[in-house]
């Protein structure tokens, strides 16, 4: 038997059923491949095999069939995968806990006597006392961190409910007393458990969503090795002086210097600048730039720590810190809350006993003020009203990933854009207007078949006008500089400029006759709108880029907006902290590595689904797709959604204002707070579900 | 009174068996992926014989 593995892979392409029968089907049948497993959720691919095939054959294997594969690297999201379980077990628990104490509590309430209610008390006690230690541990344990730093949060009143509730409860149980509240206490963890597990699924979901497009980056390369053949090493495993062979379209995964070859290479990651640099031997290269043209060897000079990359994410290190400075608004509504429930119960308490009650009927009367200003829908304003948010901007291309981050977008007075990348496409795309419409099914014919990123702009021109490829014969690619082939018994070439070495511009041959196709970076097709939608909104936009200030400027009259060109990653960061100062919260909009340090340091960032996995990570939301309405939308359904959240507080807050007088005067049984407490939560929820209707 | 020895059991039995049930079913990852288990119906099996 030979030894099998298990290797995952993303595909961000499977988008049907047609997909997954394609892949489990075909895989398959291809030698060594034991079994094809997806996960169309996650947009993943797990493969079984045998350990003669390494990660490159796969994602071949899969680019033959038709996918554009990634290896998937270790994988940093699956903490919050096993936060998400943790919570759902717990919601699962508390939910059999509530069932079976809601029956025994609903024959004490239909008046259940003696030794029954007895009984009863004594079952719940059972039930009710593994459930809590269970259920309530992410409550209680997030209480006591706060506690721990003397901050108080949502969590600390909840603890101190819960835990009051049960002693008391058992104690009465003990006492053979009436009331008994292990239904309350485990009703109140449920709902607040199902809160918190709307607000984990919406991050995982998200964050799954990102996954899917990330890995892009120069994270392996192929290695020279000493006896002349090739071999893929991650780049944590890269030393100084190797070889590493660069293909076209790879992004460098270390600093070096070119041994030979020629290429043009794009540096739009690094500075912002949109026109490929051509190089030749002995010229310097950076990690993150993608290789345009040709083929090249380069020797490494510097890696990991000590690349210009690595100077950017100590930046974004630094500049990271200010966002967790910021307090959620269920946070700040508990500062407030807190002490005044804690004062009031207290308050009645001591006025009980004033009045001449016994210590144990005003410790009862106590509680019941507690447990019943201590509302369930007031964990479920919060995450109810974010999770419908941020599923409806889901469906209109914007990925938020968590709660705070819809909080910290509705604050945003004022939008910096970066230019290349976040306003632009961000990839070349070829202008074919001057070419015959026979030349145009040739040119596809050949663009079709290479990936060379030149090639590819031309391919998906062309397919977006229902082009049909030319039969071509003797397609030969040869790297670096173009591909040939015969047509009707002409040659065919399609290739690089002789006469421009660096631009853009490619040549179409066809016998005698020939035309060059120039590439340009156009804007967003909605960006001038998502701009004005802006505007309206009362949000001025600005163009901070890294690209030259002509560049810039043009961009910045076409768009009727404000540039400024030329900026390094520490000038971003400084025009940010300006901002900050005059008391603006500044949005910031980027895709490239250099933008990374400024998306952390802003109030709110989001980036396009095309950035660097950097940037990605670094932002609060992800755009896909061509289109930039997205951020506008997103900034107005986030306004949306906090008054939608303001309105969820001020319905708990006006049943606390009717249930408070009841439960200080002791008239609160727990039928009625068990009543009380799930209207409330209903009309939360739906109010939440109105959103769903803003971001069409 | 003797209805609710057996009938409580039964009850509480009866919650037990649709957690352990949640959780086994969690565990085996039987929620991973909901969107793709209602694309998969749609797939034609190819006859192998």
């Amino acid at each position: 038997m030979r030894d099998v593995i298990d290797t995952r892979l993303t595909a961000p392409g499977i988008r049907c059923a047609g997909c997954i029968g394609k892949i489990e089907r075909e895989l398959p049948k291809l030698d060594g491949i034991e079994s094809a497993r997806v996960n169309f959720s996650a947009k993943r691919v797990a493969i079984r095999h045998s350990t003669a095939l390494d990660e490159s054959d796969l994602v071949d294997a899969l680019a033959r069939i038709g996918f554009e594969a990634q290896p998937v690297a270790a994988n940093p999201l699956a903490q919050d995968d096993r936060e998400t379980k943790a919570l759902l077990r717990a919601l699962a628990v508390a939910g059999f806990g509530m069932m079976n104490i809601m029956l025994l509590s609903v024959s004490v309430w239909a008046g259940a006597q003696g030794s029954t209610r007895e009984l009863f008390h004594w079952l719940s006690a059972i039930i009710a006392l593994p459930v809590i230690a269970y259920a309530g541990r992410p409550f209680f344990s997030s209480a006591w961190m706060a506690m721990k730093y003397r901050r108080t949060n949502m969590d600390v009143p909840i603890s101190i409910g819960i835990a009051l509730a049960t002693g008391l409860s058992l104690y009465e149980t003990l006492d053979g007393g009436q009331h008994a509240y292990f239904d309350g206490a485990v009703m109140l963890l449920f709902f607040l458990l199902a809160g918190r597990v709307l607000d984990a699924t919406m991050r995982s979901r998200t964050r799954a969503g990102i996954g899917a497009l990330l890995s892009k980056m120069g994270r392996s390369t192929a290695v020279i090795q000493p006896d002349g053949t090739t071999k893929r090493l991650n780049a944590e495993q890269l030393a100084p002086d190797m070889l590493m062979l660069v293909a076209a379209g790879e992004a460098l995964a270390a600093d070096g210097e070119i041994v030979s070859g020629t290429s043009a290479i794009d540096n739009s990651m690094l500075t912002g600048e949109s026109t490929p640099v051509g190089v030749g031997a002995h010229d310097k290269v950076l990690a993150g730039a993608v290789n345009q043209m040709g083929s090249l060897t380069v020797r490494i000079t510097a890696v990991a720590k000590d690349t210009a990359l690595a100077e950017i994410a100590r930046l974004m290190d630094e500049a990271g810190q200010s966002r967790s400075r910021y307090v959620k608004i269920a946070d700040r509504a508990a500062r407030l809350y807190a002490p005044l429930v804690h004062s009031l119960a207290l308050a009645a308490f001591i006025g009980w006993i004033l009045a001449g009650a016994g210590w144990h009927q005003a410790l009862v009367i106590a509680i019941s003020v507690l447990i019943i200003t201590c509302p369930c829908a007031m964990g479920l304003a919060v995450p109810a009203a974010q999770v419908v948010a941020a599923g409806a901007l889901g469906k209109r291309g914007l990925l938020v990933k968590d709660g705070t981050a819809l909080e910290r977008l509705a604050d945003i007075d004022i939008a910096l854009f970066d230019k290349t990348g976040t306003l632009t496409m961000g990839e070349p795309q070829a202008e074919l207007d001057d070419l015959p419409p026979d030349a145009k099914a040739v040119a596809l014919g050949l663009a079709q078949a290479s990936r060379h990123p030149l090639s590819r702009a031309i391919t998906k021109a062309l397919l977006a006008d229902h082009f049909v490829p030319a039969k071509l014969d003797e397609i030969k690619e040869h790297p670096g500089q173009g591909i040939a082939a015969k047509y009707l018994g002409r040659s065919v070439f399609l290739r690089r400029d002789p006469d421009a070495p660096a631009g853009l511009t490619s040549r179409l041959t066809i016998g005698e006759k020939s035309w060059g196709i120039r590439y340009a970076d156009h804007l967003r097709p909605d960006a001038a709108a998502a701009l004005r939608m802006l505007g309206a909104m009362g949000i001025e936009s600005r163009i901070l880029s890294g690209d030259r200030e002509q560049m810039v400027a043009a961009v910045a009259d076409e768009l009727d907006s404000t540039g400024e060109g030329g900026a390094t990653p520490a000038r971003k960061l400084a025009v940010l902290e300006a901002l900050r100062k005059e008391g603006h919260y500044p949005l910031m909009v980027g895709d490239g590595l250099n933008d990374g340090p400024a998306l952390a340091a802003a109030h709110a960032s989001i980036a396009p689904g095309s950035a660097s996995d950097i940037s990605q990570q670094a932002a609060d939301a992800v755009f896909v797709g061509d289109r930039l309405m997205p951020v506008a939308l997103g900034i107005k359904v986030a306004r949306r959604t906090m008054s939608v959240v303001r309105q969820n507080f001020a319905l708990a807050v006006l049943y606390n204002i009717c249930a408070v007088p009841l439960a200080l005067g002791g008239l609160v049984t727990p039928l009625i707070a068990a009543v009380a407490m799930s209207l409330s939560s209903l009309m939360v929820v739906g109010n939440s579900l109105r959103l769903v209707r803003v971001a069409r | 009174m003797t209805g609710l020895t057996f009938l409580i059991p039964i009850a509480l039995g009866m919650g037990l068996l649709g957690l352990a049930a949640f959780f086994w079913s969690m565990k085996h990852g039987q929620f991973d992926d909901l969107d793709g288990a209602a694309n998969r119906i749609l797939i034609d099996e190819e006859d192998e014989g």
